[in-house]
């Protein structure tokens, strides 16, 4: 060995190596363990993802009518990098835009997240069949230019636009929802059963893996194709819709502002949902989805609001049916219970006025004559009862009856945007009134369906759909029939009211005798037991709206409906005719000529408001 | 003779050997991962790259076995004439080289190129250790410290004029040589100082302070502050005294906290340099007055050293713009004031992101999508341990690493075992050398440091340099081999 006095000095230099290596080492460590984004960026450097979009699934009418399908466009893509020596005259001509224009769209493309020169970019989106023709026989003169293909959707009946919905760009919060299978650019059903049944009808989208170099050339598939995926059509639906009778039911609604709800009460099926005024579905198919949109939105009469699902109203003297169910199920009133009515409800000075009709009535004749001072009298006398040791209790009871008749919460539909109406409880009127501060005939008007209730046309419909079973119900629902799939159980499972059925024998009495001779003769339909009643919701902003609630036939319920026009008055001149022309062209499939005259008479009323006041609550 | 060859056989050191033949083995593997194509297949198509460089490393074993069976004395009595015939070859391949990306560094002899400046390595660390194993070779003397200068700076000169940068830089590392051997550690030291400096400047040149003042850089107060710290770490060490190192960090803290408070209180814009300036300045007065005081010079250099740091600190922006565009640009990405992954931070945005999307264990031997498609460029030379990384993971990086380490830490012990100055001078010449290589490469790939191109030592393709590291390392070995003999012929 030489020995030399600076031979530490190797310990600092072998030191020195270590500490270098050391270095690299823990850089290492977190470039390839700890930050996982680098293979999120390899993978989008190598793999081209060619996306193949499934076919969206069909949607049928109960009776297998295609109201909705499908009809190609195309995505005009580019690939800015290929672009050599491009014709960009001929090609706007081609397209019909303007040079403008390609260059707006073209630093639009720019703009856009993920944007990357090698790769197709969506340069104009759902070109026609026609306008694709025409480019396709002269793409070879475009390099960088493809086509992609997509559907829109097509309308075979200009119905139902609100229950279908439609389909539409996602937007980040989709994505966000559902980032495995959405990418910036993707359609999907924006309401309706487009949007409640997207993940059938959607089916799974198909992918090729190819590998692209630095130069964005592509190299062959990745794996020779092993973990390609081939796209899988969506699954046809078949609604619970009769497209007949839902067009009938638009077309009897037309110049009016309201709904139909109609039930199959064995079923729960929804057989007609019109929400009125309406449009033609084919309005929100591609390029003038947007504008059509604009229009619809800014329409004073609101065509895209929901009525049947979301209005709410006060359900009027359809309720006294469900007030006549609890006090009876409350022993409170038996059928042959009678109250004094001497031209309404008189309490010192407080009245609540009625129509002249004999007095006093029993409780058939209650239903029949919608006599408001039975109903507050009875109403009343169970608030009142000593047996529920205080109004609050008492209240609760009649709360919980009414809720489990379908009210105060969301039935369920399978429809996004349901409203769940309002019906008190007693802490309400606890902080309205202060605790114990309440009496019975402060919320007296809760017994004719007035004061603080509030009611979805589809809830009221459900009522008649409840009496007409003696007291079960489905959640009404608009799917009949998933491809390949069963309904969620939710719409299988039978829902049982806290009414014993008994109890509903006077009710349907009551009802058959609106219609024989009551306030709903004028509407009666031959040969066929019809059970309604009548309703006026009270309201504070105009003219009252008419309301009408009713199922037949009598002893074999086959349709429930529950009509509302707005601002239009009395439930007997506007909503019974047209719930009983319904039932009519639904059972029989034709309207007599005896009811003809009625039925010009519905289609020729213009009921819509001079200034219009929405009902939204 | 025969038992001189059988003693060579045996003092062979076998296990340098065997690194040497697995980091080969494993470098040809990655090329030919890098160079692989998904379609074609063949080992032995010599119009591949991989096909190539098994050629090279048959030529490689060919040379080592040769410099082994040459006498060990050929390598010290040859040294100087290899050096100056090195010389004269990288002094006509400036005028003959034809100009290749940028650089004229290859000769080209009908199908074979050479790059005379990977052997030229070769020939300086021969031409250093003849020189600093001269009898009396004393590297703190000026006069022999010049001359071990000259040896290294005219090859690194000629090959800056070939505008090979990064394999001129590689000359640098044989000041750890001069260190090992005597060189005080006070110049590295230094140097290292210089180089922080310099990053400092740079890389906080164009922040201001100050939103009133954006001329003023924050880089020079950075340094500034730096600059002050190790003045007083210098008084500490060097002088063994706490009392005026005490007396300055105090006085120096006070005034920057006293002017920071009427800054933050008062909300009075004013220029911290000079704040800065004039601490400084007083420092140095006082040092002088010290020196004076204790007759000691050293309190007026370390006085001084303030004065000239903070003047490189305002010059590097000068130095900083004499250097080529691409190197700046190389620079700031390094230094992260430039990210532009599709331009300047190309590159190294890609080679880490092959490396990093190698995970714990990697993609496979050719299942890498990056180096494979040619995302990562120069994938089989400068760039190779991309295919390490993304191929092999962390495990296969953590491996090549671990190799490399023991190789230059064998290299070291190896040297220390000599009994001759010429051979343990080599020895760390070799080690020295392969340092660079290995730190440079891969702390470029991985983004530590800037990109500068040398190839990593036994992996990169290429003949000239696989040939240029079997000849350095293996006239190494050969010494090393004879090391008991070598006793009686100095």
């Amino acid at each position: 060995m030489l020995n030399d006095e600076f031979g530490n000095r190797r310990f600092i230099i072998g030191g020195l190596m270590i500490l270098v290596v050391l270095i690299y080492i823990i850089r290492l460590f977190d470039l390839q363990i700890l930050d996982n984004t680098y293979q999120d960026k390899a993978d989008s450097n190598a793999f081209l993802k060619k996306i193949e979009f499934p076919a969206r699934g069909l949607i049928k009418d109960r009776n297998g009518e295609i109201l909705v399908f499908n009809k190609p466009a195309y995505d005009v893509m580019m690939v800015v990098r290929e672009m050599k020596d491009f014709d960009t005259l001929t090609f706007c001509k081609l397209l019909n835009i303007t040079p403008m224009n390609f260059t707006e769209r073209t630093k639009e493309m720019h703009r856009r997240k993920g944007y990357s020169p090698y790769t197709p970019q969506p340069f104009m989106t759902q070109l026609s069949a026609e306008d694709y023709g025409i480019l396709q026989e002269q793409l070879f003169r475009f390099p960088g230019i493809s086509l992609q293909k997509r559907t829109l959707r097509d309308y075979n009946y200009h119905n139902a636009a609100l229950l279908l919905g439609s389909i539409g760009e996602v937007n980040k919060k989709m994505i966000d929802a559902d980032p495995d299978f959405y990418i910036q650019g993707d359609y999907a059903g924006q309401n309706g059963i487009e949007q409640t049944y997207e993940k059938y009808l959607r089916g799974e989208k198909g992918m090729e893996i190819f590998l692209r170099d630095a130069h964005g050339r592509v190299q062959g598939r990745y794996e020779n194709g092993d973990y390609d995926v081939a796209s899988r059509p969506g699954k046809d639906l078949t609604l619970s819709i009769d497209i007949n009778l839902q067009a009938y039911g638009e077309k009897l609604m037309q110049n009016k502002v309201g709904s139909i709800a109609a039930i199959d009460p064995s079923t729960g099926e929804i057989l007609a949902l019109v929400s009125s005024p309406t449009y033609d579905p084919s309005l929100l198919v591609g390029r003038k989805r947007s504008m059509n949109y604009a229009k619809l939105l800014n329409d004073p009469l609101l065509p895209l609001y929901d009525r049947p699902m979301m209005a709410c109203y006060p359900p009027g003297s359809t309720f006294k049916t469900a007030n006549a169910l609890i006090l009876q199920q409350e022993k409170i009133i038996r059928e042959y219970t009678a109250f004094p009515c001497h031209s309404g409800y008189h309490v010192g000075s407080f009245t609540v006025g009625c129509h002249a009709h004999f007095s006093p009535l029993n409780l058939i004749q209650s239903v029949q004559h919608s006599c408001n001072a039975y109903y507050c009298a009875g109403f009343r006398a169970m608030m009142d009862h000593p047996k529920y040791k205080g109004i609050s209790n008492s209240f609760e009871v009649w709360k919980k009856h009414v809720v489990s008749l379908g009210f105060g919460y969301k039935l369920g539909a399978d429809v996004p945007n349901e409203k769940r109406g309002f019906i008190p409880n007693s802490k309400y009127y606890d902080q309205i009134y202060g605790e114990n501060r309440w009496k019975s005939l402060m919320i007296v008007s809760n017994s004719i369906g007035q004061g603080e209730i509030l009611a979805t046309p589809l809830q009221i419909a459900n009522l008649a759909a409840i009496i007409a079973n003696r007291g079960y119900y489905y959640v009404p629902h608009l799917v009949k029939d998933i491809e390949g799939q069963q309904l969620d159980s939710l719409y299988r499972t039978k829902k049982v009211s806290t009414i014993d059925s008994i109890y509903f024998i006077p009710v349907i009495e009551g009802m058959e005798l609106v219609m024989s001779s009551g306030t709903g003769y004028a509407s009666r339909i031959d040969s066929i037991a019809v059970c309604g009643k009548t309703g006026t919701a009270q309201n504070p902003h105009g003219e009252d709206h008419s309301l009408f609630m009713a199922f037949a036939p009598k002893n074999d319920p086959k349709i429930a409906i529950c009509v509302v026009v707005e601002n239009s008055g009395f439930g007997a001149t506007w909503a019974a005719p047209i719930a009983t022309l319904m039932m009519e062209k639904y059972l029989k499939g034709y309207i007599p000529r005896r009811r003809l005259w009625m039925e010009d008479r519905i289609l020729n009323a213009n009921l819509l408001p001079k200034k219009h006041v929405s009902e939204t609550k | 003779m025969s038992v001189r060859q059988n003693n060579i056989v045996k003092n062979i050191d076998w296990f340098t050997v065997a690194i040497y033949f697995l980091l080969v083995i494993a470098g040809w593997f990655c090329i030919y991962g890098a160079v692989y194509h998904f379609e074609d297949a063949s080992f032995w198509d010599f119009s591949f790259r991989y096909g190539k460089q098994l050629m090279w490393i048959g030529c490689s074993a060919v040379i080592a076995f040769m410099l082994l069976m040459l006498d060990s004395r050929v390598y010290t009595v040859f040294a100087y004439p290899i050096y100056v015939a090195l010389l004269l070859l990288l002094l006509v391949t400036i005028f003959v080289a034809p100009e290749i990306k940028g650089s004229r560094s290859w000769l080209v002899l009908g199908p074979i190129s050479l790059q005379p400046a990977e052997f030229a390595k070769t020939a300086t660390c021969l031409a250093v250790a003849k020189m600093m194993s001269t009898y009396g070779f004393k590297v703190t003397r000026l006069g022999d410290f010049l001359k071990v200068f000259l040896i290294i700076i005219v090859p690194f000169a000629m090959i800056i004029l070939q505008n090979e940068t990064g394999s001129a830089l590689v000359y640098g590392s044989l000041l750890l040589v001069l260190y090992r051997k005597g060189l005080p550690g006070i110049y590295l030291m230094l140097l290292f100082f210089l180089v922080v400096i310099f990053i400092v400047s740079i890389r906080f040149g164009e922040v201001p302070i100050l939103a009133a003042y954006p001329d003023e850089s924050y880089g020079l107060f950075l340094v500034m502050l730096i600059t002050l710290v190790v003045q007083c770490g210098f008084l500490l060490i060097f002088q063994k005294d706490r009392k005026i190192p005490l007396h300055m960090a105090l006085f120096d803290a006070g005034v920057l906290a006293i002017s920071y408070l009427i800054y933050k209180l008062f909300h009075v814009d004013f220029k911290f340099t000079y704040v800065g300036y004039g601490v400084i300045l007083a420092n140095f007065i006082y040092l002088i007055v010290v020196s004076f005081q204790k007759f000691m010079y050293k309190y007026f250099w370390i006085g001084l050293f303030a004065i000239i740091s903070v003047g490189i600190s305002s010059m590097s922006d000068m130095a900083f713009d004499k250097l080529k565009p691409h190197q700046q640009t190389r620079i700031r990405v390094t230094l992260g004031m430039e990210n532009d992954p599709q331009k300047a931070g190309y590159n190294v945005n890609q080679s880490k992101i092959a490396i990093g999307s190698g995970g714990v264990t990697g993609k496979g031997f050719l299942n890498g999508t990056q180096t494979k498609l040619k995302y990562v460029p120069e994938q089989d030379t400068d760039f190779i341990f991309c295919t390490v990384g993304e191929e092999h993971g962390f495990v296969g990086s953590f491996v090549v690493m671990i190799l490399f380490l023991v190789l230059m830490l064998r290299l070291v012990f190896l040297a220390e075992r000599q009994r001759s100055l010429f051979s343990q001078i080599y020895g760390y010449c070799v080690a020295a050398i392969i340092f660079f290589h290995v730190s440079v490469n891969i702390g470029m790939v991985i983004g530590l440091t800037p990109v500068i191109g040398i190839p990593l030592p036994f992996f990169s393709y290429g003949g000239s340099s696989l040939w240029g590291f079997t000849i350095l390392l293996f006239i190494f070995l050969r010494l090393d081999a004879s090391r008991t003999e070598s006793f009686g012929s100095l």
